[in-house]
């Protein structure tokens, strides 16, 4: 049983070797987007970050950095606080009544927590991706995809509206799928198609930061792999962070993968140990950490 | 093939046979089965001999001069009802004008802001007020009136503020309810694209409530727009047509139906008939006003995932 867990993770490396192999070729033309649109990805630290509910201490001074045009993978069992720092990252966190932050958190050297930040700010330049697909009901596709456009008060034109919303539809990869019913709701499309429309959602305001919460947990794996295959070309001009469950999603979607643990039910998660996706995988440094990717435990 | 699955044989039956529904248990549950549906049917014979009742007698007192006369100087057996009709619209109008800002937008300060005992207290008494009685209803709003235009003052739109006190609580419970439906994930998707919390409001949770709160708001006209009691005292009665709430008396069908049938003309059974009729409108325009509630859900209802 422990060898077939390490057999599926070394497959699943093999996978990812075999993805960026191919995917250079192409490397030429993913960089146009960046350039054009002029911005650079950032990077994000966090400084002995620890999240609270009310009394109850969730997450225990977490420090790290996330690499800029990579994707980093938080990974752990269940419960140990993943998905509460992923949103700690854009600020989602204090939304939760009672919820708390301590530490710091920066943007590219920027703290997002400073008094003076409004955290509507921080959610344009760092968007999220959500477990549940959750396109808006009461929209069309097209609405969705500029809905953060026109939600923030953005002044467009309708011309550069259409531009956009073809871009992100062609960014997640769904544009060939809907460009011809881009007026019927939102909600008449498959998981997997719902997701990439979340996706486009997502990239349409433009942020640096792509955060996503275990995107393909709902999904079946023709859409799971195509939404890995997404997050791959994506990583060339944002930075993403993805929280999964999924050990081998994490060995063949991720650059640097980061382990969250708890010691006992109660007690708060903290971050055992992060570092390259193949050392992390292959070669561990704690063995907490190498107890669960070879599916000793979680 | 051979099927492999086997008849039970007989000697083999026993068990699953003997432990389904034997005859005791399905007679109990025939007869259960009646007593429900016998439930229901008595349940709704008061509906049907009310609306049948109503029917009959109203139907006499309805004409063409009904709905397009009024009373003014009317004697005999003349006159119609139209400024009652009338009346009874523009009263209820207006107090929907007052009542539903009012109450949506309390019942987003109570589901989307409101937090601990402030949120509490406000919900105690809003259920409270839901069970002001009528009676005092009007009398508030005449008293209110009465400070500003001096005693006897009679107006439509008094009668519009005594209904609006019936009719907020309504409304903020039917639209806190409606709101509470609108899943947060909806909210969080806005907030993850960098929206703040009032467009949140506004563009994501009102239009996906939409039809609901719709519904709600005709609920809370049906509960008023037969309301008699508060607008004896504050709208008054009068014969003629009277278009203007801030302008003197209005006459509404729930205070004519009560006027035609406490004081009769000479000719007793024709102001029978008016009240009848009267009372039979009164049940139109709700039926009305429901089907419309019902055609504007299915228009808009937004099937939430």
């Amino acid at each position: 049983m422990l060898g077939a867990a390490t057999k599926r993770n070394a497959d699943a490396l093999e996978d990812r070797k075999g993805r960026m192999n191919e995917s250079r070729p192409t490397t030429a033309t993913s960089t146009e987007p960046a350039a054009v649109s002029g911005r650079r990805a950032k990077t994000i630290e966090t400084q002995g970050v620890s999240l609270f509910y009310g009394d109850f201490h969730a997450v225990e001074e977490v420090t790290m950095t996330i690499e800029p045009n990579k994707v980093t993978a938080l990974i752990g069992s269940s419960g140990c606080g993943k998905t509460t720092f992923l949103r700690s990252l854009n600020r989602m966190h204090e939304l939760t009544p009672g919820a708390r932050v301590q530490g710091e958190v920066t943007l590219d050297g920027e703290d997002i927590y400073d008094a003076r930040v409004d955290p509507v700010a921080v959610r344009r330049l760092i968007g999220m991706v959500f477990q549940q697909p959750n396109p808006f009901p009461t929209m069309s596709i097209y609405d969705n995809v500029a809905a953060g456009l026109t939600l923030n008060a953005k002044r467009i034109s309708k011309a550069q509206k259409d531009g956009v919303v073809e871009r992100s539809l062609r960014g997640a990869h769904l544009w060939d799928e809907v460009k011809d019913r881009l007026d019927k709701p939102g909600g008449g499309l498959s998981g997997g198609q719902q997701q990439r429309l979340c996706i486009a959602r997502a990239i349409a305001v433009e942020p640096e930061v792509l955060l996503m919460d275990e995107p393909c947990s709902a999904l079946d794996p023709v859409a799971t792999l195509a939404v890995e295959d997404l997050i791959g070309e994506l990583k060339s001009r944002y930075t993403i962070v993805i929280v999964t469950h999924n050990m081998q999603q994490a060995a063949r979607a991720s650059d640097a993968t980061a382990f969250f643990n708890l010691d006992a039910s109660g007690k708060p998660g903290h971050l055992v140990e992060m570092g390259p996706t193949e050392e992390i995988f292959t070669n561990p440094n704690e063995k907490e950490t190498e107890d669960y990717v070879s599916g000793r435990f979680g | 093939m051979e099927s492999s699955v086997q008849t039970l044989a007989p000697e083999q039956s026993s068990r699953l046979l003997a432990s389904g529904l034997g005859w005791r248990r399905r007679s109990v549950n025939t007869v259960m089965m009646v007593l429900i549906a016998a439930a229901f049917v008595l349940a709704m014979i008061p509906l049907f001999s009310l609306v049948f009742e109503i029917a009959k007698r109203g139907i006499p007192g309805l004409s063409a001069e009904f709905f397009t006369e009024d009373a003014r100087g009317a004697i005999g057996g003349a006159g119609g009802a139209s400024h009652a009709i009338m009346g009874t619209l523009i009263i209820t109008a207006v107090a929907t004008v007052i009542s539903v800002p009012i109450g949506i937008m309390a019942a987003i300060y109570l589901n989307e802001y409101g937090t601990g005992r402030l949120r509490r207290a406000l919900t105690f008494f809003v259920d409270v007020m839901t069970g002001i009685p009528s009676i005092v209803a009007g009398l508030f709003a005449y008293a209110l009136f009465e400070i500003f235009l001096g005693p006897g003052i009679r107006l439509g739109v008094m009668g519009s503020v005594a209904l609006s006190l019936l009719m907020i609580p309504i409304v903020i419970r039917s639209a806190e309810e409606v709101l509470k439906i609108v899943p947060d994930h909806l909210r969080e998707a806005a907030y993850a694209l960098g929206t703040p919390k009032w467009k949140t409001i506004t563009k994501i949770v009102l239009p996906t409530a939409f039809a609901g709160l719709v519904t709600g708001v005709m609920i809370a006209i049906a509960r008023i727009v037969g309301e008699t009691a508060p607008l004896l005292v504050t709208t008054g009665v009068v014969d003629s047509m009277n278009t203007d709430p801030f302008n003197g008396r209005m006459q509404n069908l729930a205070v004519y139906a009560y006027n035609e049938y406490r004081s009769p003309g000479v000719m007793k059974q024709a102001s029978y008939d008016k009240a009848w009729a009267a009372a039979l409108t009164l049940i139109a325009i709700v039926m009305i006003l429901n089907i419309a509630a019902r055609l504007v859900y299915r228009r808009y209802k937004t099937e939430i995932r």
